[in-house]
């Protein structure tokens, strides 16, 4: 059966393999073949055109001194591969991206490893692969190095990805978890809980009627946005304190590794969380607390009092700031304890979760 | 959220909450059965703003919690079997056995398996014909009807591969055994609304006529249990005890005939040992006759000779009926927390020590807007 996929050049050679086979992996001509006629166009580039063990690479003038490089690296192993709102791919590169620009740092370079598993259908790799590529286009870093195995069948949920990446971070930034200070404004980007939420419901096999999509998300440009409303040149010291992705273990998780860095205690109001309504509801329906729900595009921002409401209109100009909010404050008191006031005027700790999100039983 | 909003609504809550406080005279002690009832006054701060008059104690609602640990280790020894595929809802999977819990089973390569929903495991049975499936059918009255309705569907269906361990326990004989312990002194009872949305709620009448104490059937949401407070408050001050419904859009004196002609076709009462408690007679369910091939412990008649070691530093017992609070437990937030939790009031969700620690009820604490507010310190809890 021919495969049908528009932006490979010549799908040819792989023809005859609608699925991944051990001898994908396997160093040789197969090899060579899969990786020219499906990886190779999608990341058409100088720099992983090089094809050496290692990518040599230039970076660009960061002022006098040596540049400071942010690196990171992070696996995704996500099941479903694909879900309402995205795929393994996209979340690979935004991910790694997020936690670059997370350290203020201009996101440059990645690099992807791939661990197929045996039997993973040629077109689900066709079009994991393309994400990737667009989701490079849109953040606006190069692939520039990678790797693929193949591991037997019953070995890798079909497909792994492990990307790293390189960024610059400009001179006079000192954005760290330890930075929170007394008075500080928290900030969210928008709405919490959406990617956990979406793929419990193709996991589960949960249908609302309204389908709830991840909310993955390249936040790079966001933060540059954020980093130029704030009065920048007139600090000795960095305009944001912090930045954190909301990753795994959700809102709660972030606000509890700042305030335990830094040595504070941070406040929020429950009722200045933006929580889509879906979402609102799937975790009603299945008890579970939006706070601890993860995201992959959204960011947590802790920025001086004075800088709060220029950092907040810029987030909201920005397309993956739309509904950014400031929900709370550092303080003094209560150090390394997060604290809410409930939406009827009580208060409640919001600790880390425990472990694994478990539904309700009744 | 419909339904849910509206009952989460501030002003409303504070209207309720100041006229709890113009009505209360003196020291009331009411009970709310249900651990999700625990969880949700807790979430929303709601105990710290009632007045110092209304003491809320907390009940044995929560099947996880009462679920005897000589069950737990029956459940892991099913679920070590390499024939057997063991499904469970969440919850069980983090109580401690004896030894360990059917997540360390799950590592260990037990087939151990999340669901739903009771009629998932029929599915995942009609999918492996070469394995048992084996159901934790634990619960209350709330989840009785749809762990019967299961058996039945496997019955019609002719899946002989499904069995259940069944663990369910019913509310009323646990509060007539409240009320004839000497220590216990509880006022008035806030019944578990899900639970009366299934069987009703006419079986506390004769309750409340007996003990002379005040039943109101409660929801879930700030409102729902300010305004039940409320109806206690007034019946309490004006000496009557009846059995009122707060839960008018969910509950019916009658309660769900259907569900509860499924129950009934299923399960009969039994004598059943509450863990922490002890036994309470005829209040638990077990499989009828007609259904007895579906019953796990018959199906696998070696788990019937389990011995179990209880930790002596858990007092979750007391805790269950409403003697002691999770935080005058010595091993609060020390040698028990939630990821090293000596009993199932630490593990479960609805479980009161897992809410006082998961919201902070530990120490007196002082937050900026100057309200002093029971929060817990890390200090102290780190020891």
């Amino acid at each position: 059966m021919p495969l049908q996929f528009s932006s490979w050049t010549c799908p040819l050679p792989l023809k005859h393999y609608p699925t991944v086979v051990m001898g994908h992996g396997s160093g040789g001509k197969m090899m060579a073949d899969l990786i020219q006629h499906l990886f190779a166009p999608l990341f058409n580039n100088e720099l992983l055109g090089q094809l050496g063990d290692a990518t040599v690479l230039d970076f660009p003038a960061n002022g006098p001194g040596p540049a400071r490089l942010a690196f990171t690296t992070d696996s995704f192993v996500v099941s479903p591969l694909i879900f309402p709102g995205g795929d393994i791919g996209e979340l690979a590169v935004n991910g790694t991206v997020n936690d670059l620009a997370m350290s203020g740092a201009r996101p440059l370079f990645l690099s992807a490893g791939f661990i197929l598993e045996e039997g993973l259908p040629m077109e689900t790799l066709g079009r994991i692969a393309t994400s990737v590529a667009a989701a490079c286009r849109e953040a606006g870093v190069q692939l520039v190095a990678g790797d693929t195995k193949v591991v037997n069948k019953g070995h890798g949920d079909g497909l792994y990805i492990n990307t790293s990446g390189l960024g610059v971070i400009p001179s006079g930034l000192d954005i760290a978890p330890n930075r929170a200070r007394p008075g500080d404004a928290v900030l969210v980007s928008g709405t919490l809980g959406d990617h956990g939420m979406a793929i419990m419901s193709v996991r589960e096999g949960l249908e609302f009627e309204t389908v709830i999509e991840s909310d993955t998300a390249p936040l790079n440009g966001l933060v540059e946005a954020m980093l130029a409303a704030t009065r920048g040149g007139e600090h000795t010291g960095s305009p944001i304190h912090c930045l954190r992705d909301a990753t795994r273990g959700g809102l709660a998780t972030v606000l509890n590794e700042l305030a335990t860095a830094s040595g504070v205690g941070i406040e929020f109001d429950e009722r200045r969380v933006p929580v889509n309504t879906a979402v609102h509801a799937a975790c009603e329906m299945l008890g579970f607390d939006p706070y601890y729900v993860a995201n992959e595009g959204k960011l947590v921002a802790i920025v001086p009092a004075a800088d709060a409401d220029a950092v907040l209109a810029a987030m909201r100009a920005h397309p993956f700031g739309q509904q950014a909010a400031r929900i709370g404050t550092v303080v003094a008191e209560h150090p390394r304890l997060v604290v809410a006031r409930t939406a009827i005027g009580g208060s409640r700790v919001v600790d880390l979760p425990a472990g694994e999100l478990l539904p309700r039983i009744c | 959220m419909k339904y849910i909003d509206e009952y989460r609504d501030e002003a409303l809550t504070r209207n309720l909450l100041d006229e709890i406080r113009r009505t209360v005279t003196r020291h009331w002690t009411m009970m709310e059965v249900c651990g999700g009832q625990t969880h949700s006054i807790l979430r929303s701060g709601l105990d710290q703003l009632l007045p110092p008059e209304i003491e809320l104690v907390h009940g044995p609602g929560c099947p996880v919690c009462v679920t005897p640990l000589e069950l737990i280790d029956k459940a892991i020894a099913l679920a070590s079997r390499p024939d057997v595929i063991f499904v469970s809802y969440g919850d069980m999977l983090r109580v401690p056995g004896s030894e360990r819990d059917l997540f360390n089973v799950r590592a260990a390569g037990g087939n151990v398996r999340v669901v739903y929903s009771p009629l998932d495991s029929l599915k995942i049975a009609r999918e492996n014909p070469d394995k048992t499936v084996v159901f934790f059918g634990i619960g209350f009255e709330t989840t009785a009807p749809a762990n019967a309705m299961a058996v039945v569907q496997a019955k019609a269906q002719g899946i002989s591969n499904f069995a259940m361990l069944v663990s369910h326990v019913t509310v009323p004989p646990a509060i007539c055994a409240l009320m004839e312990s000497p220590d216990v002194r509880v006022d008035a009872f806030l019944a578990a609304g899900h639970v009366c949305t299934v069987m009703g709620y006419w079986e506390y009448e004769p309750l409340a006529k007996k003990y002379n104490v005040p039943v109101v059937v409660m929801a879930f949401e700030p409102v729902d249990i300010a305004r039940a407070i409320l109806m206690c408050v007034r019946q309490l001050e004006e000496g009557r005890a009846e059995v009122e419904n707060a839960y008018a859009r969910s509950v019916r004196r009658e309660g769900n005939v259907a569900a509860q002609r499924v129950i009934n076709e299923v399960f009969e009462p039994c004598d059943r040992p509450w863990r922490g408690i002890g036994v309470i007679p005829q209040s638990g369910y077990k499989f009828r006759e007609a259904y007895a091939a579906f019953d796990a412990e018959l199906r696998f008649p070696e788990v019937q000779t389990i011995a179990t070691k209880e930790s002596t530093l858990c007092m979750s017992g007391l805790v269950l009926q409403g003697l002691k609070k999770p935080n005058q437990c010595p091993a609060f937030g020390k040698e028990c927390t939630p990821q090293t939790p000596l009993g199932a009031t630490m593990v479960s969700s609805e479980g009161a020590c897992a809410a006082y620690y998961r919201y902070g009820r530990y120490a007196e604490l002082q937050t900026s807007n100057s309200q002093p507010q029971t929060l817990r310190s890390r200090e102290t809890a780190a020891g």
